[in-house]
């Protein structure tokens, strides 16, 4: 059952402390380590299939709402949901299939904003 | 050398009191708060989804998508780098530094032409986020299907 209820006080409270802890384990990834940020972006993604190759992202989800969706791990998450998903309803197809469409809408927007962004905004500086 | 003593330990507490705080404190500090601030946006769109009678399951992808359109949009405006500059993983790890690292190496180089320029550098972090995750899903879910037969996740 989903625990997460919407708009209750609690609820934003879980997604803060939660999202910065994530993000706090990635500052400390880059301050503490020789990795660039596009690397700390890339292990924490990986990072994020395989905590969901446990089981355990999920139950994340429910318990912090947008704290664990909104975190870059929830990323790798979604392929790998995706991805299982695909594959339990249409064999193989689904495998190789499920994990893109389970994150098309997301990629699709970026995607889309980042050109058009380039094409309407000027870079600062 | 023993008069000597108190003096330097009253400098070291000196130097400790004026000193700045470490900047590992403060990176950690500002990615905890930006991070968290962004993620309990997030929470709102989330809620909006879910009180529109969306499943959790489902409602994260709006949600998100919304996050990224409005990551994107603020670096169009320029504030999303700035916000970047002091808050480090806690604007680039949410979704909304994801559409970041597109926009900005876009809009950056528009001046190499919209094919190889935009079209192309727009994948500078995307790219190798989208492969390894693909990859690495892919792997962990064969395993877990050999492991514990098909699931659905």
């Amino acid at each position: 059952m989903d625990t997460v209820t919407g708009l209750g006080l609690s609820s934003f409270a879980k997604a803060f402390v939660v999202g910065g802890a994530i993000c706090v384990l990635a500052q400390l990834t880059l301050d503490l380590t020789k990795l660039t940020g596009a690397h700390v972006m890339v292990l924490f993604v990986v990072l994020g299939a395989i905590v969901s190759g446990f089981g355990l992202y999920e139950p994340l989800i429910a318990f912090a709402g947008a704290g664990a969706a909104i975190p870059l791990p929830a990323f790798g998450h979604a392929l790998v949901a995706g991805t299982l998903k695909g594959a339990a309803e249409r064999g193989f197809i689904g495998f190789v299939s499920g994990g893109l469409t389970a994150t098309a809408t997301g990629l699709t927007v970026a995607i889309l904003f980042g050109f058009t962004m380039a094409l309407v905004f000027r870079p600062r500086g | 050398m023993k008069a000597d003593k108190p003096t330097t330990e009253a400098y070291q507490r000196l130097v400790k009191r004026k000193a700045p705080r470490p900047p590992l404190l403060r990176n950690v500090i500002w990615a905890f708060t930006v991070g968290g601030a962004i993620c309990a946006v997030g929470q709102v769109f989330l809620g909006f989804f879910l009180l529109r009678g969306m499943p959790l399951r489902e409602a994260t992808v709006p949600a998100a998508a919304v996050m990224v359109g409005l990551g994107a949009f603020l670096t169009g405006l320029g504030v999303y780098d700035e916000i970047g500059k002091r808050a480090g993983m806690g604007a680039a790890l949410p979704i909304t530094g994801f559409a970041n690292s597109i926009t900005s190496p876009a809009m950056e180089f528009r001046s190499e032409g919209l094919v190889l320029g935009v079209g192309a550098r727009l994948f500078t972090i995307a790219g190798p986020v989208i492969v390894w995750a693909l990859a690495v899903a892919l792997v962990v879910a064969a395993v877990k299907t050999l492991v514990a037969g098909p699931t659905g996740g």
